[in-house]
């Protein structure tokens, strides 16, 4: 129950964050060269040999694999972006290997299932992934080791269209990026 | 457009997509059409064979044919049923077709007309009368001889239907191949019958949300390359493509203002809710239009440029807002049947609202009648999404999924409900599917 309520509470603060947030400014500060429009430099190198996302090279993953650290998975309920029973543990264990590793970054993929709109599902898929990282922030870690990305529908776990796939592709995937990697 | 272009965006390439310069390859993945529903009483046709010469790249009369039938608002009479081959009016000899119980007779010829041009020439003419209802000539090199036949499937359209025809247009949608680390996603442009396709982009990234320009020479569309969303403007013909925005967060949901000078999208930042802005392509200027703390998204213009209709869950489910663009205009919500309306389309002539709905549990295309407010679910589901009009506003392009463990196929629908087809790859998906403007004369 503690627990529950204090979900809730991120969940509050994440509304009342973004209530008070600026106009979007381009991620000039951001380490990369993945910047606002204008700002940016040839994309070349960005998309050159870049690691996989979680869909793909499972053999060799990035990161931490102690106990609760090996799973990256946070799955969610329909239309849900709250964090519930083992994905609360498996955030705060994240949350602490990253405070306790100022130098680990990881990139939170926020996912959905396949029905309605890819568009809309781009924002849930956006909510949960804000979720967690809130979540995380909460916990000590530093806005510059998380970045944020949702692939709503386009990425399932399971293609098939019935319920066991849907509740398997609503999540977030945790990924460690190796240094080399850009965050932004 | 072009002058915009050249000055005001940075050119980019990325190694991880197969970025498609100069011509443009073919894809090799037909799909196959299938007419699902038709009305109750097709009009009667006859396509004659046109006469043509034997190295003609396209057979007219099959595709007039295919296009007719096609649109489920015509039967065809067989070949082995016609009474005889005429190619001329002259040669008609009507009592012979007023038994076999058509309407219409459509009598033509490809011509060589030197140079390297042929003409196709074609009468429609109405069997009871013998009088012709429309005839045309329609030329050009023999490479556009399929879009001279869609011209005169157009032509025949229009003149018994009154609603002009919309055969000679281009689609966009994004094909899905392979799985797990040899997976693609890849953009593809071909004619409105699934024919003459060409790969616009590959990436191993997903690629979503295409849109075409007002005039038909760009693409916007999201693009997810080095895991990071941006939005990418691509000139069809050449590949020159243009990254607008790649800020922290989503970058998603382009669409072009009416008179082609802004870009509608949605922005996230890196901690925000998603919230609609419009890019002004020239200036770059960025105008926020939504702060409300809830997912807004899928932003379109109406056709007269003023006010833009897009989805939000700020009351709790999504449905669909508009909201003027005139300064201190407050948004108004637009949906209210059903607990979700998503992903709005606005027919060109500005009538019609088409978006998805969960209907009994079921993801299906409706439309709302801007005007009365009725409400019109045309389609069964139950994973229907992406609406797309026509460029004549009669009729909707969109994805399903009818297989349980299958990917996303392409289907339209009339927006009456009575008459669609299904455009079906051999292999792999293929989803959000976008309807191009009629081209430019």
């Amino acid at each position: 129950m503690r627990r529950i309520l204090t979900v809730m509470v991120l969940t509050a603060a994440l509304g009342l964050g973004a209530c008070a947030s600026k106009p979007v400014k381009p991620a000039a500060s951001q380490s990369s060269g993945a910047a606002g429009a204008g700002a940016e430099s040839a994309g070349a190198g960005a998309g050159a040999g870049a690691g996989e996302g979680s869909l793909g090279n499972q053999h060799s993953v990035p990161g931490p694999q102690q106990g609760l650290l090996a799973d990256r998975t946070i799955h969610f309920s329909f239309n849900s972006a709250v964090i519930e029973g083992r994905g609360i543990q498996i955030v705060a264990a994240h949350a602490k290997y990253l405070s306790d590793h100022p130098n680990a970054r990881v990139r939170l993929e926020g996912n959905t299932d396949d029905r309605g709109s890819p568009e809309y599902n781009i924002g849930l898929g956006m909510r949960r992934a804000q979720s967690v990282r809130q979540a995380m922030l909460l916990q000590g870690v530093s806005p510059n080791q998380i970045t944020v990305v949702s692939y709503g529908e386009e990425r399932p776990v399971d293609p098939a269209n019935n319920s066991v796939a849907w509740a398997k592709n609503r999540r977030v995937d945790i990924v460690y990026l190796t240094p080399t990697q850009p965050a932004q | 457009m072009k002058r915009i272009f050249r000055a005001a965006w940075i050119r980019t390439s990325a190694l991880a997509v197969l970025l498609v310069a100069g011509g443009l390859p073919t894809a090799h993945a037909q799909l196959t059409i299938k007419i699902t529903s038709g009305v109750t009483h097709p009009v009667p046709i006859a396509v004659v064979p046109f006469a043509e010469s034997p190295g003609d790249p396209v057979n007219v009369a099959d595709v007039v044919q295919h296009d007719l039938v096609g649109s489920g608002r015509f039967s065809a009479l067989a070949r082995t049923q016609m009474p005889a081959a005429p190619n001329h009016a002259a040669q008609v000899v009507f009592a012979q077709w007023k038994s076999t119980g058509i309407d219409y007779l459509v009598v033509g010829r490809v011509v060589p007309l030197g140079g390297g041009q042929v003409a196709v020439d074609f009468n429609l003419l109405n069997v009871l009368t013998g009088q012709s209802v429309v005839r045309k000539r329609f030329s050009g090199p023999p490479a556009v001889l399929r879009n001279a036949a869609h011209r005169v499937s157009d032509a025949i359209y229009q003149a018994i239907t009154g609603i002009r025809g919309a055969f000679d247009t281009r689609i966009a949608y994004v094909a899905v191949v392979g799985q797990g680390a040899t997976q693609r996603f890849q953009l593809v442009i071909a004619d409105a019958d699934g024919y003459n396709q060409h790969l616009i982009l590959e990436s191993r990234f997903p690629i979503m949300s295409p849109v075409w320009s007002p005039n038909g020479k760009w693409l916007a569309y999201v693009s997810f390359e080095d895991h990071l969303s941006a939005v990418y403007l691509q000139r069809v013909q050449t590949g020159q493509r243009y990254r607008v925005s790649a800020r922290a967060g989503e970058n998603g949901s382009p669409s072009f203002s009416p008179n082609g000078q802004e870009l509608a999208l949605t922005l996230s930042g890196a901690s925000g809710y998603p919230q609609i802005y419009v890019l002004d392509l020239h200036s770059r200027q960025l105008t926020r239009i939504t702060h409300t703390p809830a997912i807004n998204t899928s932003a379109v213009w109406a056709p007269d440029g003023q006010s833009l209709y897009f989805t939000s869950d700020r009351a709790g489910s999504p449905q669909i807002y508009r909201k003027s663009l005139a300064p201190g205009s407050l948004p108004q919500r637009i949906t209210f049947t059903d607990s979700y309306n998503a992903g709005p389309r606005i027919s060109p002539d500005g009538k019609l609202l088409a978006m998805v709905t969960r209907d009994n549990g079921k993801y299906c295309i409706a439309v709302q009648d801007l005007g009365s407010g009725a409400f019109r679910v045309l389609t069964r589901g139950p994973l229907d999404s992406t609406p797309s009009f026509a460029p004549n506003s009669a009729t909707i392009i969109y994805s399903e999924r009818p297989n349980p463990n299958g990917g996303a196929i392409l289907a339209t629908v009339s927006v009456d409900g009575l008459t669609g087809m299904t455009l079906k790859p051999a292999q792999g998906a293929v989803q959000n599917p976008t309807w191009g403007p009629f081209p430019q004369q």
